[in-house]
């Protein structure tokens, strides 16, 4: 088998591969990711920055207290953001727990949603640990409730131990699973991961083996969708792009909550991946509240009055 | 009554004992007005020929662990213990002193070597270290040698003083020296070419200070002068001539403190961010 | 819609700008004569007049320095580093003033006088505060005396960074101070001297006389003056060094740099393109250990050349005062036609050219972000010092080879090392004929790093403990 014509899925070819990737320096990757933060974009551009985040907000809701009536509320919130303004485009998805999927899809399809995919997160999320039976059947089961986006977790104990092939396996086994029925996000946990350079080996890793977007966490683990951790995640789709001719998606999850911190993150993407990756088909934002923000600084722009709380819905 | 067999003075450069390639020598005389000695008068080109054997050698000596530099330095004072008396004879001729005087010159000297010795596994501590600076930055200072460092030297003492200082710190060295010191200086450069010195670290040129300081101080490829043992009225003029390369030119009148060492060494400072 | 920056330009309205200065002596601003324009070099607009000092106005300033100095110097350190204190709390308090100042009259963008020069400055003056009760432990004996008099002169390329460099460390020691600002550049230096004035500092201390070389030149041979203290060209700095031949002035000069930025084939590759981004294209490249030199081993030079252009292509070129520039105006004419110059040379020696498309503001002066390739150590653009956005791209093929490359040059100032191999790091920086060397990162300053160059760059060492001793006469 070869993957991309760059390895064979052999433990000793993705040694390799990812061994001889160049390292990252943490102070220079924090620094450039510093100073891309300072960048502030126009004031015309803002409203089109803000909206866009919106569309790649994937809204969602990961509690063991989820309900249907919780689940419904989120869908509602995500094909209409803003009630009383119909112009504000829908969200990149819903985000479920896979028993949640089917009340998902339902409901959206209801309310006029259909173009709103459900996104599950899969494979024993959040940690990963459980058989590869049990990861496929969790898979299958969010695939047949009609997911189209699945969100795995990658096993962290078997990248931390050097099992390449172990992880680059289970991620080829479940994008076989999604099929063109779902697109593949993989999440690493980039906070257990820790360093930089294991961000990049994964990313790699990941992308490698089959995902259609690399995600930095689940939510779970703190820190998460750190500006230098999507910084390095995009310089390898960059890079991948540049190698394979093939456009991933990055998605950011954790820890972004108001609009600057999103914008930021957009700012990432233009100067890093290129404007090419600014559109939800190639990022995401794994987030809850920061929708309200996105609709308050909206808000804000549209009136010219600073906003409320209580003028922006808290489904 | 057995007729002296006396010595034929030279230059030492790059480990050898070579003429000048001028053919040029001047005469020594003692206190009596009695011929002593016809040392070498050397050129221009043997200071030129010196400077590329200090330069030849100066990686080499820079790279050695200062521990290495100390024991040679250590080595050099053993040495020239074992021909004190020749040294202090010497002396008491050449620099028309009386033998009192003279030995205790010439321990001086020999306990200057020692002292050198000891301050070259240390200078990186005391003017060296790290500094804090504000931000995820490893970054140290410590001092290396300039590189090629001429000296001028009018005693025995004055050139122990003059290259001990140059050399402890990692610079090779090329020595003028003038008048009666020529004798006893020769001397112990045969005392540092028995001193497992490298060949090059330490060249020594007799003759007039006049004639070879100014081609020291506009020679591009030296980079320090040290003018101890110019006369005050006739330093200005090879401090402008050396500013053609911004040669570091000091004198120091005011006797040895490691600062002579220092005054041929820069800084180097080092950063490196701190991550994983 | 697409994503743009906005000119997010930062408000000039906290600044006022006098329409004529004179200068700062005693105390007390004073009248000047013989006025010439200062302009905002982004837009050629003239921002206001400097007078021209000469002789008449140093011999006051020196006067009343040399009269200050008597008592200044006999403050208890403690005293000396309260001033300082005040002075680094009051720049703080008006920094953003400073910042927009600064870039008005330099040219460089918003965002490095607000993050770098401003902040620097400050803890330009907090550091040697600190230090002024301390000389007993600067490691030249008890009780080490100051020179008297400084004569400071500063370039253009970092005015008020340069201005903090030399101040700071001749107030704490106990020297005063007589400072001469580029001609191009006098503006912050005469609000630093309200900032003198607000913190109370005895009149005299702190003496500005702006000019031009001539100003200069007759300070640097005032026989009042015991210290001089000089940033800019290595030939001005030889100039310096003949000229106080036979006098008993001491110099620190801080000159010249052809700085060699070495990249290994192991190197973190985004971050060193960020490096190499960072050694050139700061300020303009008016950077004296700028990392003008690139040398990349062969085997990665490709590959990273793409990289590196791709970036360059990122780089936004235009108004100084938008937050979002990176790479602002040059600071004079003069030093426009000077890089045109030399990038004339280089074409016309064979190396390529190669800039982004940018476009470039039609007022004021600018020169877009540049890179020399198939140059080697025979070119002039690989030999002199161009001090403008223009790289210049070498290849190696050893280790040894890299070093022999970067030290072959009369210069000494910095170099960058790029490797993730700490030995290959170590083994370069002892090599390097260097006297800032940054691994893996590249101009970076801190007061607590000593900072200066081998050889033809300079004499001495500005910051840390090492250039506080600059300013003091050893003690034995």
């Amino acid at each position: 088998m070869s993957f991309y014509g760059l390895v064979d899925g052999s433990e000793s070819s993705l040694k390799n591969f990812l061994n001889k990737l160049p390292g990252v320096d943490q102070v220079g990757a924090e620094s450039r990711a510093a100073t891309l933060g300072t960048r502030s974009i126009k004031t015309t551009s803002k409203k089109w920055a803000i909206e866009t985040a919106i569309s790649m907000v994937d809204l969602t809701t990961l509690e063991g207290a989820d309900t249907p009536g919780k689940v419904r509320a989120l869908c509602n919130k995500a094909v209409r953001p803003d009630p009383s303004d119909p112009t504000v485009p829908s969200v990149g998805a819903v985000c479920v727990y896979n028993d949640m999927v089917q009340i998902a899809r339902t409901h959206l399809d209801e309310i006029g949603g259909k173009h709103v995919p459900v996104a599950a997160v899969s494979t024993a999320f959040p940690s990963g640990r459980a058989s590869m039976e049990v990861k496929i059947q969790d898979t299958q089961d969010a695939i047949d409730a009609g997911a189209q986006e699945i969100d795995m977790v990658i096993d962290r104990g078997a990248f931390l131990a050097g099992k390449y092939g172990l992880v680059f396996d289970e991620i080829v086994k479940i994008k076989e699973i999604c099929g063109d029925k779902a697109h593949l996000k993989v999440i690493f946990e980039t906070g257990e991961l820790v360093t930089y350079d294991n961000v990049r080996k994964v990313s790699y890793l990941a992308m490698l083996a089959g995902a259609d977007f690399i995600k930095t966490s689940t939510g779970k683990v703190a820190p998460a969708a750190t500006p230098p951790v999507v910084l390095v995640m995009l310089e390898a789709v960059r890079d991948f792009y540049a190698m394979t001719n093939q456009r991933i998606g990055v998605k950011p999850a954790g820890g972004i909550r108001n609009t600057k911190d999103a914008i930021k993150q957009l700012v990432l993407v233009n100067e890093t991946a290129g404007p090419d990756w600014l559109t939800p088909k190639l990022f995401r934002i794994g987030a809850s509240a920061l929708l309200n923000d996105l609709l308050m600084q909206r808000m804000k722009l549209t009136t010219g009055y600073y906003a409320s709380p209580n003028y922006v819905t808290i489904d | 009554m057995r007729l002296d067999v006396k010595k034929t003075y030279k230059l030492y450069i790059n480990g050898a004992f070579p003429r000048s390639e001028s053919g040029r020598v001047f005469e020594i005389k003692n206190n009596k007005g009695e011929f002593i000695a016809n040392p070498c008068l050397a050129s221009r080109k043997d200071l030129r020929d010196a400077v590329v054997a200090a330069r030849a050698a100066q990686v080499g000596w820079a790279k050695s662990t200062a521990y290495l530099r100390g024991q040679i330095l250590y080595r050099i004072a053993e040495m020239a213990e074992g021909r004190k008396d020749q040294l202090i004879a010497e002396v008491s001729a050449g620099e028309k002193v009386n033998k009192a005087a003279a030995t205790k010159l010439v321990e001086a000297a020999i306990d200057r070597w020692v002292w050198y010795a000891g301050w070259s596994d240390k200078l990186s501590s005391i003017y060296g270290g790290t500094n804090q600076v504000s931000g995820p930055y490893y970054n140290f200072t410590i001092p290396e040698p300039q590189g090629v460092v001429a000296v001028t030297a009018d005693s025995l003492l004055s050139f122990v003083e003059s290259v001990g200082a140059a050399v402890c710190g990692g610079n090779t060295v090329i020595a003028l020296v003038t008048g009666g010191a020529s004798i006893p200086v020769m001397t112990f450069a045969e005392v540092i070419a028995t001193s497992d010195v490298p060949n090059g670290v330490i060249n020594v040129l007799t003759g007039s200070l006049d004639e070879l300081a100014p081609w020291a101080a506009s020679h591009m490829d030296i980079d320090g002068l040290d003018i101890t043992a110019i006369n005050a009225k006739k330093r200005n003029e090879l401090i402008a001539a050396g500013a053609e390369n911004l040669k570091r030119i000091h004198a120091f009148d005011k006797g040895v403190t490691p600062t002579r060492i220092i005054s041929f060494m820069e800084a180097k400072t080092v950063w490196h961010p701190i991550g994983v | 819609m697409t994503f743009e920056y906005s000119p997010a330009p930062e408000s000039k309205s906290i600044v006022k700008i006098a329409p004529q200065y004179g200068h700062f002596i005693n105390g007390d601003f004073v009248n000047g004569k013989n006025h010439f324009p200062t302009i905002n070099p982004a837009t050629e607009e003239v921002l206001s007049q400097i007078s021209l000092g000469g002789k008449t106005d140093l011999d006051k300033a020196v006067t009343a320095a040399t009269k200050a100095f008597s008592k200044w110097s006999k403050l208890t350190g403690a005293e000396r580093g309260k001033y300082l204190y005040r002075i680094a709390r009051i720049l703080q308090e008006r920094a953003r003033e400073f910042a927009v100042l600064e870039t008005l009259d330099n040219g460089k963008p918003i965002r490095e006088t607000r993050d770098i020069d401003i902040p620097l400055v400050a803890a330009h003056f907090f550091y040697h505060a600190g230090w002024a009760d301390k000389l007993d432990f600067a490691g030249l004996g008890k009780s080490p005396k100051p020179y008297g008099v400084a004569g400071q002169i500063i370039p253009w390329n970092f005015p008020l960074l340069m201005l903090a460099w030399k101040v700071a460390p001749a107030l704490a020691t106990g020297n005063a101070v007589v400072l001469k600002p580029a001609e191009s550049t006098s503006l912050t230096a005469l609000l630093f001297a309200e900032v003198c004035q607000q913190a109370e500092l005895p009149a005299g201390v702190v003496n500005i006389v702006t000019g031009d070389g001539s100003t200069g030149s007759t300070l640097v041979n005032h026989p009042g003056i015991n210290k001089i203290a000089f940033t800019g060209s290595t030939e001005v700095g030889k100039k310096i060094a003949r000229a106080i031949a036979g006098t008993n002035k001491k110099a620190t000069l801080e000159l010249g740099g052809k700085g060699a930025n070495i990249v290994f084939e192991d190197a973190p590759i985004d971050e060193t393109v960020e490096g190499i981004i960072a050694g050139i294209y700061f300020n303009q490249g008016h950077v004296c250990c700028a990392g003008s030199r690139l040398l990349l081993q062969e085997n990665i030079a490709d590959e990273l050349l793409v990289k590196l252009k791709k970036r360059i292509g990122k780089i936004r070129v235009g108004d100084p005062l938008d937050k979002n520039t990176d790479l602002g105006a040059i600071n004079s004419k003069e030093q426009l036609i000077k890089i045109k110059e030399l990038a004339k040379v280089g074409e016309a020696e064979g190396a390529e050219r190669w800039s982004p498309k940018c476009d470039l503001p039609a007022k004021g002066f600018w020169y877009p972000p540049t890179i020399f390739t198939d140059v080697t150590q025979a070119h002039r653009i690989a030999r002199e010092e161009i001090f403008g956005p223009v790289l210049s791209v070498l290849t190696f093929r050893t280790p040894q080879e890299a070093i022999e490359k970067a030290n072959n040059t009369p210069y000494g100032l910095s170099a960058g090392i790029w490797t993730e191999k700490g030995s290959r790091i170590l083994w370069a920086a002892q090599h390097l004929k260097a006297g800032v060397i940054w691994a893996n990162t590249f101009n970076k300053f801190d007061p607590a790093s000593p900072f200066g160059g081998y050889k033809e760059s300079g004499w001495g060492r500005e910051g840390g403990r090492h250039g506080l001793a600059a300013y003091l006469k050893e003690n034995n």
